[in-house]
């Protein structure tokens, strides 16, 4: 199956009649590295200065820097920006590998990039504005809309020729959960948005009330799943084993997982729903279908750790593995957890509370964070052919960031559940013991001040990374010429990993 | 399944085909969603229509898309779930019916404020002008930002007929009329709320300030399901309400 083309310009010099030579594309990678490393730096300040405002109102700086202009803008920062770039840099590295070919084409990977920081961009200068579907992590108006789609099937085109232009016979799961992103992805954006413009920037859906509802908790529960797992499960396939020096520990677990992880993630959508005027037949759907999400989803915790065997030892020296190992088992955390608050009688205390935004950040700063930081540590050495300037401010960086996410969710599990129990309280006589909303709002306030504080910890392990990178790339060469491999002509014999042949 | 998932077994040689694991994903991640929205779209009883629910009128619909700028939606929800300690705090609980001109839905997923679904006829106008202008004057404690521009900034109410075209053409049943006298339906209501605000001793002059759109659209939140039969009598009892409100609340600044 395996095609023997080749597209870098590097192969199609003069070369001996037995070898083929072909060059990975790294600045590629390279380039959406920092970018991950710049926009998550500004997601998470957007989100320190919107914590900061919940307690502290005389924050809100005027119309364009409210809360509910900058609270959308944080969201898609931190989801599109930070842990957007994050995925592509990861796709871009790993995929070249796993085929053992460069991008098919370095335009297209460019396009990709600039069109992706051009989107981003265009967000951030939006949402302050105001202009807004509404849609949580669709709020982007049309033609932003449009432009996305247009940009990921560049993006689409160009990892899928790349796939056919690959000399390994076999795709490695880290691509299976690369190509599930990809194509649902795009079917989610495109569902969610479909919309009859007003004027330039302002347009209606075609879907109405019930109907919005679901399409948009079918988008947004499967944009965790398919922007916020899958793609981070590849990333975790692919770099976890290089980082530890092991190979996966069960390749008939990484089987069921993906494939039960794809099917049943789409039905979870309705949990969101709950108790709401959403048919009642949907939610219970939504709810079982989250329940039984649980398994696949530790399976991919139970294959990542299970990875380590052997290796737990490398943890002491490691920063990039400790800080896959506290991604991992956030995953884990949070995985339950969301299952836990899709059940009703949960979800009757839970929803509308901090509970929620708590168990969104164990997922995000947790498992999102940290395997991107893991990666970023494990991959500015190589990419930038020199050693980590600090290995020590990696560590810190990694125990600030763990007690900042600790601060923060306990204080949202606090916050959430007392409000929770507030609002249903009654007394001996039947009525709600709280009929003052504000009684429980002046409850939480304290909480509100512990998560700022956790989330600023987070936030100054992110600036620690920043600083590292920087003094890193300072002491890279001058010129780093993009990798050289050469393999035998006619190698076709499936390998189950990456093998790289030969370094020029 | 062994002879699926072992070395060497067929998942091995389905991956090596591209193109059929992209089919069989692709497969795979589209059955959920249909299974769960035909239905939804396809059996018209799924959703069951309340006689009383209309479309927002002009000026709502310009209030609502102000309510959607600001992001008043990441704060506050608008459907109170059918327990009885929500209803006790904001009244009915949300039904389908209700909901089918929404576009988009506002129902959103975070009580940082409380729920509005039930918030018209709450409270008098002139509460939510000062609400909006400095919500530590009526409600201490509140962590809402100010929205003092409301105040000041000129609605926009030129695009109405666009917006009502739109909408119709999604399917929400606007009258030609409707949409050809837009603009002066809004600023007819929205005279009769800044009157309405002027009287109760609030500031003059709002009729064409986006803060009279907002309110029109606050005001009318959960009122079509409480048009009862008598819908004078509960319509004059809730202005006695409002009356007895202002007067309770005294010189509120």
């Amino acid at each position: 199956m395996s095609t023997l083309s080749v597209s870098s310009s590097a192969a199609r010099q003069e070369r001996p009649s037995q070898v083929e030579l072909f060059t990975y594309d790294e600045q590629i990678v390279r380039l959406f590295v920092l970018a991950t490393i710049i926009w998550g730096f500004v997601g998470m300040l957007v989100g320190v200065i919107i914590a900061l405002q919940l307690p502290f109102p005389e924050a809100n700086l005027g119309e364009y820097l409210t809360f509910g202009r900058l609270r959308p803008l944080h969201t898609n920062a931190v989801i599109f920006a930070f842990a957007g770039n994050a995925i592509f840099a990861a796709i871009y590295y790993s995929t070249q590998r796993l085929c053992k070919a460069r991008m098919y084409s370095d335009l297209m990977s460019r396009i990709h990039f600039w069109g992706w920081q051009a989107i981003i961009v265009s967000a951030a200068i939006t949402l302050p504005l105001g202009m807004t579907t509404s849609k949580e992590y669709a709020e982007l108006e049309w033609p932003i809309d449009i432009a996305i789609t247009l940009v990921w099937l560049v993006f689409a085109f160009n990892f899928f020729a790349t796939l056919r232009r690959r000399r390994e016979r076999h795709m490695y799961v880290a691509l299976w959960f690369y190509i599930a992103t990809i194509i649902t992805v795009a079917v989610l954006h495109v569902g969610n948005s479909l919309a009859l413009p007003v004027s330039f920037m302002k347009s209606y859906p075609i879907y109405a009330g019930v109907q919005d509802a679901l399409v948009q908790w079918w988008y947004g529960h499967n944009a965790v799943a398919f922007f916020l797992t899958t793609p981070f499960l590849g990333l975790m396939y692919y770099f976890l084993p290089k980082a530890a020096n092991r190979p996966v520990f069960s390749y008939r677990l990484s089987i069921i997982h993906f494939w039960s992880l794809v099917f049943i993630y789409i039905w979870a959508g309705p949990h969101h729903l709950n108790y709401t005027a959403l048919p009642e037949w949907a939610t219970t759907l939504g709810m079982v279908f989250s329940v039984m999400l649980w398994m696949p989803s530790w399976g991919g915790m139970i294959n990542g750790l299970f990875t380590l065997r052997g290796a737990w030892h490398k943890l002491r020296d490691s920063a990039v593995l400790k800080m896959f190992v506290v991604g991992i088992t956030f995953y884990g955390m949070s995985t339950f957890e969301g299952p836990l608050l899709s059940v009703k009688s949960v979800n009757a205390l839970s929803h509308y509370t901090d509970w929620t935004i708590g168990h969104v950040h164990s997922g995000a700063l947790g498992w999102n964070g940290f395997m991107t930081f893991g990666m970023i540590y494990w991959l500015v050495p190589r990419l930038w052919r020199t050693r980590m300037w600090s290995d020590k401010m990696a560590n810190t960086h990694f125990w600030i960031g763990t007690i900042g996410i600790l601060l923060y969710v306990l204080a949202m599990y606090t916050s959430g559940i007392t409000q929770g129990l507030m609002w249903r309280a009654f007394d001996e006589a039947g009525r709600l013991m709280y009929p003052d909303f504000m009684e429980t709002v002046v409850q939480i306030k304290p909480m509100y001040w512990v998560r700022l504080i956790g989330g600023t910890l987070y936030l100054g392990g992110v600036i620690l990374m920043m600083i590292n990178v920087w003094k890193t790339i300072k002491t890279a060469p001058k010129r780093l010429p993009d990798p050289a491999f050469a393999v035998p002509k006619r190698a076709s014999a499936p390998s189950d990993g990456e093998q790289e042949v030969a370094t020029a | 399944m062994k002879r699926f998932i072992k070395k060497d077994g067929m998942h091995r040689r389905l991956e090596g085909w591209p193109l059929l694991f992209t089919i069989l994903v692709t497969i795979s991640i589209l059955i959920g969603g249909i299974v769960e929205f035909l239905p939804l779209a396809l059996v018209p009883s799924t959703v069951h229509k309340i006689e009383s629910v209309e479309p927002f009128t002009p000026l709502e619909l310009a209030g609502r898309d102000i309510y959607i700028r600001e992001g008043c939606n990441n704060c506050h929800s608008q459907m109170v779930r059918p327990f009885r300690h929500e209803l006790e705090r904001y009244g009915e609980y949300g039904k389908p019916g209700e909901t089918v001109y929404e576009r988009p839905f506002l129902w959103g997923s975070k009580r940082t404020g409380p729920d509005l679904a039930r918030v018209g006829g709450k409270y008098p106008h002139l509460w939510h002008v000062r609400h909006m202008e400095d919500p530590r004057s009526t409600s201490p404690n509140s962590i809402m930002p100010p929205y003092d521009w409301l105040l000041r900034k000129d609605a926009t109410l030129s695009d109405l007929p666009t917006k009502l075209r739109t909408l119709k053409a999604l399917g929400t049943p606007y009258s030609q009329d409707e949409i050809d006298n837009a603009v002066a339906l809004a600023e007819a209501q929205a005279q009769e709320i800044a009157d309405e605000v002027a009287a109760q001793g609030g500031p003059d002059g709002l009729a064409d300030k986006e803060i009279t759109a907002l309110v029109a659209f606050l005001q009318r939140l959960g009122t079509d399901i409480q048009q009862a039969p008598d819908a004078t009598t509960a319509e004059a009892a809730s202005t006695k309400e409002t009356e007895d409100a202002l007067a309770a609340e005294g010189d509120a600044p």
